[in-house]
């Protein structure tokens, strides 16, 4: 009987020749990320009594969150983990402004198929697009990694979920994954592995697969996972900071559940407030007012992402009484949509770009909501209270939604205006 | 054994509901984050929770965010254990990790209403709530012995004396 993905590289990580699901593994991950919340990891790792984290070359830890600093509080925070980084000699320190952790751990190579990859924050499970296993941790659990490297892990049973066909532009893997998770719900693969498989996926770029990866923890999952193929191994060449083996499920893997769906036929869908599952299709809320339009975060903040958008914007004025705000999602990104003149059309269409990070997304910095406001975002969750006001509402969307409803000022189907050149 | 009286809510309760994002990096010691938990939830919560008293929701409690503090901050406001029909995996792993039993109702939690007392035995493994026993299965061994030391960091501080023998 063949294995998942998540058996097999739990099986190895753990050093046995098989795991079966619900099989509890002690396994010691390749690499572990943490960002601004290391300032606090790093006070309950003192508790513990150790002087020093054990391997401190797994240890990646990335200034995302609230940067630059807005309060006192935060810069005295950023400053104790600069401290702890060169008290602990962790070389893989990206400080304020390199970018949002789940854009900069690939591009430094650290997203490697086959790898055993834990962090303290949700979207952790981004790193599957490459074929690693990655899910997210408390910070309790890094502080013990700090000084064990070790941790306990559940065997996850498995959804495959076959993508037969092709995204039509200007419908996104965002779309597909929102319709995935309005289809199956917020705890539809509650602590299931999730494959993604299929000529749909295959034909995706790794950035519009890490979408998929990104929000396999709004439907639950433990980990998302995408076969690695040409297109990672070539992104990978220069970057990879450690040889690395893939690991793919066995053809005849036992899965829990199989689902289909057909790219092909998918148009733009929406996450009404105030929770991810309540998906409808573009053209049950076109029309709604908006007043925020926020392109950027760990989900749709990359190059494929910002150009998309700017053929929306391109020659266009944000309609009146609607802001935006741009964050690429790492430097490297915002240096490429420099080359290519996105920032310009941005700019000129009258967006803010902002510093990478990751934003008002968790409305613990900038660019929050007030009672009665409504904000349309290519972000990964629209809870209630997320983006500031609890009276404040978040819709999700593609970026080519967000960037065509920023020119209306209202909730827009993007499809016409792409059709139409996209500008 | 334990009986408290239950707070009650449905499905999909997820952690920026009992702890905004908006604290989530500001250092609060656990009695400050009880101040506000499940703010955007039910405000008359943290104002009028005792000690003792249980968490009964829905399914998927805890969704969202790896924030450790939606654990802690229930746990500070003295809240004795949290009974779902199902928990998201972060929430789960933090709640034993902060010493904050979790118990997984699969028979679901409908009847269970706002203001009923229930027990827990968990030794037995049940839930009691107007004379009827519920089965909930055990916590594997190597959670449980977390539990058991109180949470993650004194049951790690416990292993490391071990191998210092």
């Amino acid at each position: 009987m063949g294995l998942t993905f998540a058996q097999k590289v739990l099986a190895k990580k753990a050093g046995l020749a098989t795991v079966a699901v619900g099989q509890i593994v002690d396994v010691e991950p390749d690499f572990c990320l943490s960002h601004d919340n290391t300032a606090a990891i790093s006070k309950t790792f003192a508790k513990l009594g150790v002087e020093r984290v054990k391997n401190p070359d797994r240890f990646v830890i990335v200034l995302d969150h609230t940067v630059p600093a807005s309060t006192e509080e935060y810069a005295l925070g950023h400053k104790e983990i600069r401290e702890f980084v060169a008290k602990q000699g962790i070389k893989a320190f990206y400080d304020a402004g390199v970018g949002i952790c789940h854009q900069v751990l690939p591009e430094m190579g650290f997203a490697l198929p086959g790898s055993l990859i834990l962090g303290s924050d949700s979207h952790t499970t981004a790193y599957g697009a490459f074929g690693a296993f990655s899910a997210g941790v408390g910070r309790s659990e890094m502080a013990a990694l700090y000084a064990t490297s070790r941790i306990w892990l559940k065997t996850p049973a498995t959804f495959r979920i076959d993508v037969t066909g092709k995204l039509k532009e200007p419908v996104t893997s965002k779309d597909l994954v929102l319709k995935i998770i309005g289809d199956i719900g917020a705890d539809g693969a509650l602590y299931r592995s999730v494959e993604y498989m299929g000529e749909g996926i295959e034909a995706m770029s790794l950035s519009s697969r890490l979408v998929l990866t990104n929000m396999a923890v709004e439907m639950g999952a433990k980990n998302g996972y995408c076969a690695p193929d040409k297109k990672t191994f070539a992104f990978l060449n220069g970057r990879a900071v450690a040889e690395y083996t893939p690991i793919y499920p066995d053809p005849d893997a036992v899965y829990e559940r199989v689902l289909t769906y057909d790219a092909s036929a998918l148009g733009p869908q929406v996450a009404k407030p105030h929770t991810v599952d309540n998906v409808v299709p573009v053209e049950d809320v076109a029309g709604t007012r908006i007043d925020q339009a926020l392109l950027g975060t760990c989900t749709n903040g990359r190059l494929e992402d910002l150009k998309l958008a700017a053929r929306f914007l391109e020659g266009k004025k944000l309609a009146k009484g609607v802001r935006m705000l741009v964050l690429p999602a790492s430097q490297e990104v915002l240096l490429e949509a420099l080359d290519q003149g996105l920032i310009q059309i941005f700019v000129k269409a009258g967006a803010m770009v902002l510093n990478p990070g990751c934003g008002p997304c968790l409305g613990a910095h900038e660019g929050v909501l007030a009672a009665g406001e409504v904000c349309l975002s290519t972000a990964n969750r629209n809870f209630k209270g997320r983006m500031g006001s609890a009276e404040a509402s978040t819709y999700l969307a593609s970026p080519a939604t967000v960037a065509a409803s920023a020119v209306t000022g209202v909730i827009t189907d993007p499809r016409q205006a792409y059709a139409g050149g996209g500008a | 054994m334990i009986e408290g009286k239950v707070w009650k809510y449905g499905d999909d309760v997820n952690t920026d509901v009992i702890f905004p994002g908006k604290y989530t990096y500001k250092p609060m010691t656990p009695a400050e984050m009880a101040q506000h938990a499940l703010e955007d939830l039910d405000p008359t919560f943290a104002k009028e929770v005792k000690r003792g008293d249980i968490i009964v929701a829905g399914a998927n409690f805890g969704c969202g965010s790896s924030r450790e503090q939606a654990a802690t901050c229930v746990k500070a406001s003295g809240v004795a254990a949290v009974v779902a029909v199902s928990f998201s995996r972060l929430f789960f792993r933090n709640a034993i990790n902060e010493g904050l039993p979790v118990v997984e109702l699969a028979y679901g939690t409908d009847a269970i209403k706002k203001g009923d007392t229930i027990g827990i035995d968990f030794e037995k493994g049940v839930v009691i709530h107007a004379g009827k026993e519920y089965h909930f299965p055990a916590l594997p061994k190597e959670v449980l012995a977390i539990l058991n030391d109180g949470g993650l960091i004194p049951h790690v501080k416990k292993l490391l004396a071990q191998a210092k023998g």
